[in-house]
C-alpha cells in the first residue's frame, strides 16, 4: 500500500465548445479549486501541468503557462504529456512531490481548446510518426479502432447496438443536472439508431466529440491538509499510470500492429486489466470495494471494456451488467455518474483531471443531481494513445 | 495510362502478383516486427538479437473489423468525390502471431466479413498523382472460403 495524499481543493471550468483561450479555462478552474480549497495561489509550492498538443506552445508548456497566469512566485512547474492519460500523469508527479516531502501543497491543471471533427495528427509529412502515417496509410482515425474494440465485443460476446446504445442513454441521463457537463440533453434508443454511421458498429451519439474545458485539483499531504482545517479530506489511495508489457496483443492506437506473441509468452493480464491491478494494489483493495467508477466511454462500447477490465464482472459478461442495471446511478455500482464522455466530451489534458474531481464530488456528498449514495470509494480509468495507462483511486473514510 | 507504380511507403511491402508485408524477425526471441524494426529487437531482455529481413504471411483471419464512414482527416488522401466508405480490417496472421490494420480492397462491405473470415494480402491504388500511382496493402476476402455469416449490422 502507498500512502495516501489529500484532495484539498477541485474546480472545472465548464466543458463547451467556447472557442476561447485554453488558459482562461484553466485559470477559472484554478481559481474554484483553490476557493475550494481554502488557500491562496501564494499557499501553492508546485504546479504540474498537463499538456495540449493543438494550442502551440504554450499548451506544450502548461505548468509554467498556468504558474505565469496566476502570477510568477518562484516555485517548481512541470509538464506532462501522455494523451488522454496526460492529467493524471500530472496527478503523479504532484503525488510524487507531496510523498517524497519535497512539498506539502501541489496544483495541478489542465485545459484545451479543441478544433471541430475528428482529433488528427500534427501537421506535415512525417513519414517516420505512425500517427501520421496510420492516416495516411490506412484513414484510421480515432473511432477506427473503437469499431473494432466494439465488433469484436458483437462477435465474441453477444453485445449488441443495443446495449451500446444504452450506454449512451444512461450515461446521458446521469449529466443532465451535472452544471459542468456540455450535453445536457436525454437519448432514446431510436435517436441513437438513426444517427449516422462513423465506425461501424458505432454511430456519431455513440463516439465522444471534441470539446474545450478545464480541470484543477489541488493535492497536499494528509498531514498539511489536517494542519489547515481539512479534518476528512477525500483522499488519492492508488495512481496508475503504467504501459503495456510485451508481447501486447490487442491492437492500440495509433499503431499499425499489435506485438507478435510468436516468441515470448503472453502476460497473463491485458494492458487495460494492469491498469486497473496497479491502482488496486496501491490503495490496497480490489474491484468489490468499489461504489462509484468514471471511465473513459470514448465509445460506449469502451465502456463496457472497462467493467470487465476493472474487475467489475467477468471477460464477456459486461452487458449483463448493464442489462441488469448495476451500473445504473440506482445500481450498485454506478458508472459514469457525470454523463462521461457522453455528456462531456473530451478536452484530452482536462478530462482525467476532471474524473478525480467528480469522484472527489461524489465522496464528499457533494454531488448534486447526481450523487451516488454513500460513496466512500470510487475509481478513475483512462487510456492514452501510445501506450498511457491511467487510472485514480479516491477514498474517504 | 502509363502511370508509374510506387508503394506509398517504402520498404513495407514487397510489389508483385502475390505481395507480402515485410517484417524484421528478432532471431534469438523468435519475436516478429511490422512495421519493420531495424533499430534493435523490441522483445525485452533481447537488443543484442539478430534483426533479419523477413516476408510475412500473405494470408490471415479476420480478429476485427470497422469501416470509415466519414472521410479521415488530413494526412488522408480523399480518392473520391463524395466520399465513399471503406472497410479497415484488423487480421491476425498464425506464424507471426499478430495482428497487422490494412483497408479492405474496393468493393468490400462490412456484411463481407465475420471476425474469422479468411484474408489474403493485395495491393491497391491508395492515391495518385499526374505522373504516379502509389499503392499499398489491402485485406481482400479469400474467394474460395465459406461465405460470412452472422455480423447483420442490426
Amino acid at each position: 500500500m502507498v500512502e495516501p495524499v489529500a484532495i484539498i481543493g477541485v474546480g472545472m471550468h465548464p466543458w463547451g465548445k467556447w472557442g476561447r483561450n485554453f488558459v482562461e479555462y484553466g485559470v477559472a478552474a484554478i481559481r474554484d479549486a483553490l476557493a475550494d480549497a481554502r488557500i491562496e495561489h501564494t499557499d501553492v509550492q508546485f504546479i504540474a501541468g498537463a499538456d495540449t498538443m493543438r494550442n502551440g506552445y504554450p499548451g506544450y508548456v502548461a505548468g509554467a503557462t498556468f504558474a505565469q497566469a496566476m502570477g510568477w512566485t518562484g516555485i517548481p512547474v512541470t509538464s506532462a504529456y501522455g494523451a488522454c492519460a496526460s492529467g493524471v500523469m500530472a496527478i503523479e508527479a504532484a503525488r510524487q512531490r507531496i510523498l517524497a516531502g519535497l512539498c506539502d501543497v501541489a496544483l495541478v491543471v489542465g485545459a484545451d481548446t479543441t478544433p471541430k471533427g475528428f482529433l488528427a495528427p500534427a501537421k506535415g509529412e512525417r513519414g517516420n510518426d505512425p500517427d501520421w502515417l496510420r492516416f495516411r496509410l490506412l484513414g484510421a482515425t480515432n473511432p477506427t479502432y473503437f469499431g473494432l474494440y466494439a465488433r469484436r465485443r458483437m462477435d465474441l460476446f453477444g453485445d449488441t447496438e443495443e446495449d451500446f446504445a444504452q450506454i449512451k442513454i444512461k450515461n446521458a441521463r446521469n449529466g443532465l443536472n451535472n452544471p459542468n457537463a456540455r450535453f445536457r440533453k436525454e437519448y432514446t434508443a431510436e435517436e441513437v439508431a438513426a444517427s449516422p454511421m462513423v465506425a461501424d458498429p458505432l454511430r456519431l451519439l455513440h463516439i465522444c466529440a471534441t470539446s474545450d474545458g478545464g480541470a484543477a485539483v489541488i493535492l497536499a499531504s494528509m498531514e498539511w491538509a489536517k494542519a489547515h482545517g481539512h479534518t476528512n479530506p477525500a483522499r488519492i489511495s492508488g495512481v496508475s499510470t503504467v504501459t503495456p508489457t510485451f508481447p501486447n496483443v490487442v491492437i492500440d492506437m495509433p499503431n499499425f500492429s499489435t506485438d507478435s506473441a510468436a516468441g515470448l509468452p503472453v502476460a497473463p493480464r491485458s494492458f487495460k486489466e494492469a491498469i486497473g491491478d496497479a491502482a488496486y494494489a496501491q490503495a490496497g483493495i480490489g474491484p468489490d470495494d468499489i461504489d462509484v467508477a468514471e471511465v473513459y466511454d470514448l465509445s460506449s462500447a469502451l465502456e463496457l471494456d472497462w467493467y470487465e477490465d476493472l474487475g467489475f464482472c467477468a471477460p464477456g459478461d459486461a452487458h449483463k451488467l448493464l442489462r441488469d442495471g448495476h451500473t445504473h446511478m440506482d445500481g450498485r455500482l454506478p458508472v459514469n455518474p457525470s454523463g462521461g464522455l457522453a455528456c462531456f466530451g473530451e478536452a484530452v489534458p482536462a478530462q482525467a483531471i476532471a474524473q478525480v474531481c467528480e469522484l472527489t464530488w461524489q465522496v464528499r456528498g457533494e454531488a448534486t443531481g447526481r450523487q451516488v449514495e454513500g460513496a466512500k470509494t470510487g475509481i478513475s480509468a483512462n487510456q492514452g494513445l501510445f501506450g498511457h495507462g491511467s487510472s485514480v483511486i479516491v477514498t474517504r473514510p | 495510362m502509363g502511370k508509374t507504380r510506387l508503394p506509398a511507403v517504402e520498404d513495407w511491402f514487397t510489389i508483385d502478383d502475390e505481395p507480402r508485408l515485410i517484417g524484421t524477425r528478432c532471431t534469438q526471441s523468435g519475436t516478429y516486427f511490422f512495421p519493420p524494426e531495424h533499430t534493435m529487437s523490441r522483445a525485452p531482455g533481447f537488443a543484442d538479437s539478430t534483426l533479419e529481413r523477413v516476408e510475412l504471411s500473405r494470408t490471415g483471419t479476420v480478429w476485427s473489423y470497422t469501416n470509415a464512414g466519414y472521410k479521415p482527416p488530413d494526412p488522408y488522401i480523399p480518392v473520391s468525390d463524395p466520399f465513399e466508405p471503406f472497410v479497415i480490417a484488423a487480421v491476425h496472421l498464425e506464424a507471426e502471431q499478430m495482428v497487422i490494420l490494412g483497408q479492405c480492397v474496393a468493393g468490400v462491405t462490412v456484411d463481407d466479413i465475420s471476425v474469422g473470415t479468411p484474408m489474403e494480402l493485395v495491393l491497391e491504388t491508395l492515391y495518385e498523382d499526374d505522373d504516379n500511382e502509389f499503392v499499398v496493402w489491402k485485406w481482400k476476402p479469400i474467394a474460395t472460403a465459406t461465405p460470412a455469416t452472422g455480423s447483420e449490422n442490426n
